[in-house]
């Protein structure tokens, strides 16, 4: 047993390696885990034929059912990735939460890098639809975290409350929440604070484990909005994510509290930068600078981030591929939100709204949480910016309403640059 | 199959330390019995479905219990779980169920004509009478672990045994996916409708995956005879009805389940026994005889008695709301049953709940005559 672990370590090594001659290394770590893995793809009894064990999807609305034909379920229904994780697993939370008239969930989630791979015939389709026709067989995810490209970015903090930047990571050659085993997301914690530990500076900061926080330590965290909880809702519980809770599960935070890093939550790591005001440029280069640092601190150790150039990050729920990132304000804007044309104005500007207290809540007066839609196919600078310009027009439609001059809708910039 | 923990054989490059759950503020069953050695033991180890030992202890793991309550905290995901899995479940059993031994034989006995009396409970105190127990089909996989090809493989199985039955047995099967509106509100005007499982206990299981895909409730005409279909169990078989006769409750339940049995058997599908655990349920709670019998009673004096919690032990009864399990009583009725399940058979279970009912009624009719009780209560455990 020994003996294989080590192997695995290695070809990590391996993998990393070949990965910055460029080889494409999501298919060579693939070919080096199947090697060693062979055995545990195999088959458990299969009494049934998939016509049996097709599920009912006929009440459902979220993008799994839309795409889950018969036909592409018997293709890959006794397929596994070489950690055995399988199209049944993958599918599980979308079959069990159908779903909502108005609002189209993803309904399927990734168990570990090769599941986009091995399943690819389902999730290529699921992420094209989800991400507004980004063709993974054919397109390139540009990854840039260069924020000295950004302009403008320091907003008027009469209307602009606050700014942050979230993203999240995963850990090469481990296991995804859904299907980690108790060692594996372990395993996650140690290699990630191992690597929090080495920041310096302004990121110099603390690790906070679940199972071992102190009543104190825990009513602080509760107080600086930062503390997170066992998963309630059923897309999360139903894939398993909430198993083992709240066994290597933690928050990590520099002393300034303005970088957030949380463990084994929904993905292997939530990463957020933020600070209240208004200046979303500082926030996005203390986000690339701790990104790259940390990247860097666990490839000194023979690790590296889930990445390739058709889907860039890995993450657990296909919805965050790409960047997963979220660039966002806090907002009030009193007259543009009650404006009829406010909608559209977002929609052309490619931003959302949510509530401010997250993604299903209502919006408080007329303070609104506006961040970016897209996800993937652009980059995170080309999608920072996008907020920046975006955020500093609905600015300036505000101050014309309140002189009493008109506005106008923005023409729609395009999607994928 | 359960999320997370089928890829066994990859989970073994790591070391048992490594995987070992911290089980340091568990309180129940399975974290009392699970070392470091039976998890080494066991842990490469599967069923002939593939069932592992993580798939077993995952809910007891989800689930720490609580300081005053002691939760199982295992499951079986089969049949053979018991056998493969026994260095874990053995003493389990033995904990939950009075020091059962690995050895001890359990005796089976449905033949309704050896309980002594049960039809003279009194109807003034005496509300409902209800016997209920459940039944795995033998060949196919419990709920924490079947495919939905195999749980409507069970569906289809019995909704054809029960449709086969008739005279006082004969009813209809109303399936959870595809019931009408009408009929979802009669199910829920009479008691018998089930919803999706809440409890954490049954969801870190794996029990309501695929909800409410080949789910349902049978019942017969008369509404005296009802079968859950892949809710917690394979079956759950419920006999009841108004008023005090158990007599009767329990001749129509052992006669339905015999019948029902009988037809299964003809499938080469019997339900799943053998000498040592009774009839095999999902939680070890439920094996043996996996039987609640019980009463809705009215007890407003015998329950403020200081005495009740130590009278319903030596009767080896148990009290609970008229809501169920964890409910609390209203206007003093209770609900009263066999706190044993493994080790007694059926008609001594019913016959438990017979005599210790009809006893508690007259100390309660002795209390509102302002007399003393002492006399009546029993001096040690039946």
């Amino acid at each position: 047993m020994a003996s294989s672990f080590a192997r695995i370590l290695s070809s990590k090594r391996n993998v990393g390696i070949l990965s910055l001659v460029g080889a494409g290394s999501l298919t060579v770590g693939f070919l080096l885990n199947r090697e060693q893995h062979v055995s545990a793809g195999a088959q458990v009894r299969r009494v049934y034929p998939p016509s049996a064990e097709y599920p009912d999807l006929r009440k459902h609305n979220n993008c799994m059912a839309s795409h889950l034909t018969p036909a592409v379920y018997a293709k890959l229904c006794d397929k596994a990735t070489p950690n055995g994780y399988t199209l049944d697993q993958a599918i599980q939370t979308g079959v069990d939460n159908p779903g909502h008239p108005f609002i189209k969930t993803v309904g399927m989630v990734a168990g570990d890098e090769e599941t986009y791979e091995v399943f690819a015939d389902l999730f290529d389709p699921v992420i094209m639809e989800r991400h507004n026709g980004y063709d993974p067989r054919k397109m390139k995810h540009p990854t840039d975290l260069d924020a000295s490209k950004i302009r403008s970015g320091l907003f008027d903090e009469k209307y602009v409350l606050s700014s942050r930047v979230r993203t999240g990571r995963s850990i090469r050659g481990l296991s995804l929440p859904p299907a980690c085993t108790r060692a594996e997301r372990r395993e996650v914690e140690r290699v990630v604070i191992n690597a929090l530990g080495g920041l310096q500076g302004d990121l110099a900061g603390k690790y906070y484990s679940l199972t071992q926080m102190t009543e104190e330590e825990q009513q602080q965290l509760i107080d600086d909005h930062f503390l997170f909880d066992k998963p309630v809702s059923p897309l999360l519980t139903c894939a398993g994510m909430a198993r083992d809770w709240p066994d290597a599960r933690g928050i990590w935070h520099n002393n300034e509290k303005t970088f957030l890093v949380w463990v084994n939550e929904e993905d292997h790591t939530r990463v957020i930068s933020m600070e209240k005001g208004g200046n979303m440029k500082r926030v996005f280069e203390r986000f690339c600078r701790g990104l790259q640092e940390v990247e860097r601190l666990i490839q000194e150790k023979g690790w590296e981030f889930m990445w390739n150039e058709r889907l860039g990050y890995v993450l657990t729920c296909p919805s965050n591929l790409g960047t997963g990132l979220r660039a966002g304000v806090h907002i009030t804007l009193p007259r543009l939100s009650k404006d009829p044309r406010f909608p559209k104005i977002l929609d052309n500007l490619r931003l959302q709204k949510r509530g401010t207290g997250g993604v299903d809540t209502a919006a408080v007066g007329s303070t609104f949480d506006i961040s970016n839609l897209d996800r993937l196919g652009q980059s995170e600078v080309q999608l920072v910016q996008t907020v920046i310009d975006g955020v500093n027009y609905l600015i300036e439609c505000e101050k014309r309403l309140e002189k009493g001059q008109d506005i106008k809708i923005p023409a729609a910039i395009s999607q994928f640059k | 199959m359960p999320f997370g923990n089928t890829h066994n054989n990859f989970k073994l490059n790591y070391k048992n330390e490594e995987e070992f759950p911290d089980l340091t503020k568990h309180n129940n069953h399975m974290a009392k019995v699970l070392t470091k050695e039976i998890y080494a033991k066991l842990r490469d180890k599967q069923t002939p479905t593939g069932y592992t030992l993580d798939d077993v202890i995952q809910t007891g793991v989800d689930n720490p219990g609580h300081p005053f309550i002691m939760t199982v905290g295992c499951v079986a995901g089969d049949e053979e779980s018991y056998e493969v899995f026994k260095d874990l479940f053995d003493p389990v059993i033995c904990d939950r169920h009075g020091g059962y031994k690995a050895t001890d034989k359990h005796k089976t006995d449905l033949n309704f004509e050896n309980l002594k009396g049960g039809d003279d409970l009194d109807p003034n105190y005496v509300l409902s009478s209800r016997v209920r127990t459940g039944r795995s089909i033998k060949g196919y996989a419990l709920p924490p672990h079947n495919s939905r090809g195999e749980r409507r493989a069970v569906e289809k199985l019995s909704v054809e045994a029960l449709n086969s039955l008739d005279g006082e047995f004969k009813g209809k099967y109303y399936p959870l996916k595809s019931m009408t509106d009408a009929e979802q509100e009669q199910l829920i005007a009479d008691h018998f409708l089930f919803d999706k499982p809440v409890s954490p206990l049954l969801l870190a299981a794996g029990m309501a995956r695929d909800w409410p895909d080949a789910r349902g409730i049978w019942h017969n005409e008369n509404k005296t005879f009802l079968v859950w279909v892949n809710e917690e169990d394979h079956l759950r078989v419920i006999s009841m009805q108004k008023g005090g006769n158990m007599k009767e409750v329990f001749r129509r339940f052992c006669v339905g389940l015999n019948r029902i049995e009988e037809i299964f058997k003809k499938h080469n599908h019997g339900f799943m026994w053998n000498e040592h655990l009774g009839y095999v349920l999902t939680c070890p709670s439920n094996l043996g005889t996996g039987l609640r019998g019980g009463v809705h009673v009215k007890l407003p004096k015998l329950s403020e008695h200081p005495k009740f919690e130590e009278i319903l032990t030596r009767l080896r009864l148990q009290k609970r709301g008229t809501g169920g399990v964890d409910t609390a009583s209203v206007g003093g009725v209770f609900d009263i049953s066999n706190a044993d399940r493994l080790g007694s058979s059926e008609v001594e279970q019913v016959q438990c709940v017979v005599d210790g009912v009809k006893l508690m009624v007259e100390m309660e009719k002795k209390l509102e005559k302002g007399e003393a009780i002492d006399s009546l209560i029993p001096a040690q455990n039946i």
